[in-house]
């Protein structure tokens, strides 16, 4: 989908296993991603998103096992020793986990917390290191900066919390930001003003981000392309214009219905029937036939595989739905 | 004219922030977190009442002083015309069957090591809910309830999904029959597949059990859709509450106009015309004095910045803490 793609992820597969079985978390992942390209990553809870970032990153073949291929401005991520990932980590890629709680160490001080990630990974010195931390909580939003630098992160309400980790993710200028539901547990103006700070760093100084997100507006506001995932596999993906407003793959089609939007105030939602597959027990052909509408007897023994199917856009469905000139155009 | 359950009045709460030793030493005084300046409200019977603003305005304080986890600095609520907070209610327990919290974190909010039946069990058995030969029915009827498989009951909570942990947390809190729901950021953390699914049920068992609801979200979208009535929080005071349709389809407060208008579109060219708020973000360290959002507001007057702005109603609209609402409001 780009010319000059700094992030290329091929075939990513993530398994963890436990006692015997193996569980495959993420199934033949693939994406990659320009200078300052924002795409978005969508599905349902434990669909894979964040073990997708955390193979990315080298953390996950830790605690699983990862196979595939993830090259970063050229670089094969996969094989690079611990030592060599930690050089790249913070200071050209960083990330922003989903539990602020647990990735802010409640001993520290926010301020010294913001300071020590800008002295590991920048030339800075303590006064200008000082005056960026105070900069960077002001960019996400944190009121009166300078007096709270001494505070710890239980003084912060949760939403304030997110706020620090997403300034110490950004305050080191990376070159790649992997978001994980960077703003779910914020307001929408909070969020509009970290999703505004997000794409001026993606456009000015040319970071990819990869922004994991289930709000579909979210998605429509920021990003320049999506994937869809649904049990660890990449069911659509494309440029956001054309998978929001025609969905060729009926899970995509199902969350974008999900929505609350012009539905009667106090009706029943429309909801995708049934629930996800266990990764224990999937089902032989595609992971979502046993909730899908438009399955038929192909689809219960054979797996879809992602194929294009317009300029740009892909989807794994034996039956997909039907083009539309919007999406032609 | 239906009935009002709980009366909120004049609320008021504050942190005390630990002080420094440059503090002390300097012998400044200590400096306090002023999370609820004054908030009034009533609950009425059978409503929804969606409460929505800024992380930090106070929305979660308010549910857990509702729910007596904090006490208020000032101000009371009543609950059948008691005081929840006065020597009587205090002795009476009933207060804490008949009001249940949902929390805002499923993951933390259950007992990890005890399975769903145990959960429930317990919740039964504390509040005397049914003698010990009903006990497991009773199980099997809540998880009925709230659609989860029997053999739920069996399992421990990281063995389920985010929505089905929602569903338990719904069920504990259904299992002692209360009359009132505090929901802080129920569905939050949900896909919005799962989300559509919890939310409906939630308007389901509402129906079915008359509850009263107050509903804390910050997704625009879902609180219009399940609210009766909604709540806007500024820095710990109401700005506007009233009907939800006409609120969110003509907000009055000049905060509530700029909050709604930040809501991203499903539409990726609708850009939209979010209107920026400008100046100082505000501090619960350091509330302004009058109106709270006068510094952030573009209609700001003197008046503005000396008195603080009382909740009144607004012709056509809810009611709106703001001195200025009708000129604002006249091209509407
Ligand atoms: N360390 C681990 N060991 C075993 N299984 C894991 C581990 N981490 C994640 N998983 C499993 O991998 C699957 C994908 O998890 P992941 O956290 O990526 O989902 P997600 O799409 O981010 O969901 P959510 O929106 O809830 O965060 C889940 O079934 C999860 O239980
Ligand atoms: N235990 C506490 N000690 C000190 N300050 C607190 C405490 N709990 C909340 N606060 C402060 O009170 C304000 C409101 O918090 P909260 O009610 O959690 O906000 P919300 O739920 O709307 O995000 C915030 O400024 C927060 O930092
Ligand atoms: S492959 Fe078949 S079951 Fe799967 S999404 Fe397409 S139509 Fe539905
Ligand atoms: S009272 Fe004044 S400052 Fe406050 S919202 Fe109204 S116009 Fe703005
Ligand atoms: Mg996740
Ligand atoms: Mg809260």
């Amino acid at each position: 989908m780009t010319d000059h793609p700094i992030l290329e992820v091929e075939n990513l597969c993530t398994t963890f296993s436990r006692g015997d079985t193996a569980l495959p978390a993420v199934r033949d992942v693939s994406f990659s991603l320009g200078k300052g390209q924002v795409q978005g990553l969508v599905g349902e809870s434990g669909s894979g998103k964040s073990v997708t970032l955390r193979s990315i990153l080298g953390l996950a073949r830790h605690y699983g096992e990862v196979r595939g291929s993830v090259r970063w401005q050229g670089q094969e991520l996969t094989t690079m020793t611990e030592r060599q990932l930690r050089k790249i980590r913070g200071r050209e890629i960083a990330m922003i986990f989903q539990e602020p709680m647990t990735s802010l160490n409640p001993l520290l001080t926010v301020g010294t917390q913001l300071t020590e990630t800008l002295k590991a990974h920048t030339d800075l010195g303590r006064k200008a290191r000082r005056d960026r931390a105070i900069e960077m909580l002001d960019h996400v939003g944190i009121p009166a900066a300078a007096s709270r630098l001494g505070e710890y992160p239980h003084q912060f309400s949760g939403g304030m919390r997110q706020r620090v980790m997403i300034a110490i993710a950004l305050a080191a200028s990376p070159k790649l930001l992997l978001a994980d539901e960077p703003t779910t547990a914020l307001d929408v103006t909070i969020q509009a003003q970290i999703l505004d700070l997000i794409l001026k760093l993606a456009d000015e100084m040319s970071m990819g981000v990869v922004l994991v997100t289930h709000d579909l507006g979210v998605v429509a506001q920021t990003c320049d392309t999506v994937a869809v995932m649904y049990a660890g596999r990449v069911v659509e993906q494309g440029y956001v214009r054309q998978v929001l407003r025609t969905p060729r793959h009926p899970y995509t089609e199902g969350l974008m219905r999900s929505v609350p939007q012009d539905v009667p105030p106090r009706t029943q939602l429309y909801s995708v029937p049934g629930t996800p597959p266990s990764l224990f027990s999937l089902p032989d052909g595609c992971a979502f036939a046993p909730r899908c509408q438009a399955a038929s007897e192909a689809c219960g023994s054979a797996r879809p595989m992602l194929q294009d199917i317009a300029p740009g856009r892909q989807t794994a469905c034996f039956h997909p739905l039907p083009a539309t000139q919007d999406d032609a155009a | 004219m239906t009935q009002t359950v709980m009366k909120i009045e004049d609320l008021h709460l504050s942190f005390p922030v630990s002080r420094t030793l440059l503090d002390v030493v300097q012998r400044k005084p200590g400096k306090s977190v002023n999370a609820l300046n004054g908030v009034s409200l009533e609950l009425k019977q059978g409503e929804t009442l969606g409460v929505v603003g800024e992380s930090g305005c106070g929305k979660s304080t308010l549910a857990r002083c509702i729910v007596r986890l904090y006490p208020p600095t000032s101000g009371q609520i009543h609950f059948d015309d008691q005081d929840i907070f006065g020597a009587q209610a205090r002795k009476d327990r009933t207060y804490n069957r008949r009001v249940q919290m949902m929390f805002q974190d499923p993951y933390s909010s259950l007992n990890p090591r005890m399975t769903t039946g145990d959960i429930l069990a317990e919740a039964l058995r504390v509040h005397e809910m049914r003698p010990e030969a009903e006990i497991a029915p009773r199980i099997a009827e809540l998880l009925d309830l709230v659609r989860l498989p029997q053999d739920a009951a069996e399992k421990l909570p990281h063995e389920f999904s985010g929505g089905q942990r929602q569903r338990i947390a719904i069920a504990r809190a259904l299992a002692v029959e209360p009359e009132v729901l505090i929901a802080d950021e129920l569905v939050s953390a949900l896909d919005v597949s799962v989300q559509a699914q919890v939310v409906n049920l939630l308007l389901e068992l509402q129906e079915r059990l008359h509850l009263t609801i107050l509903f804390v979200a910050h997704d625009l979208r879902l609180v219009r859709h399940v609210s009766n009535r909604v709540a806007v929080i500024y820095l710990g005071r109401i700005v506007e509450i009233g009907d939800s349709e006409t609120l969110f389809s003509a907000p009055s407060h000049p905060y509530s106009q700029a909050l709604l208008s930040a809501a991203p579109s499903l539409d990726p060219d609708d850009k939209g015309a979010a209107i920026q708020l400008e100046g100082e973000l505000p501090s619960p360290l350091n509330v302004p004095p009058g109106c709270p959002f006068h510094v952030r507001c573009r209609h700001v007057t003197d008046q503005c910045r000396k008195v603080i702005p009382e909740l009144r109603a607004l012709e056509g609209r809810g009611e709106v803490a703001c001195h200025h609402a009708e000129e604002i409001n006249q091209h509407a």
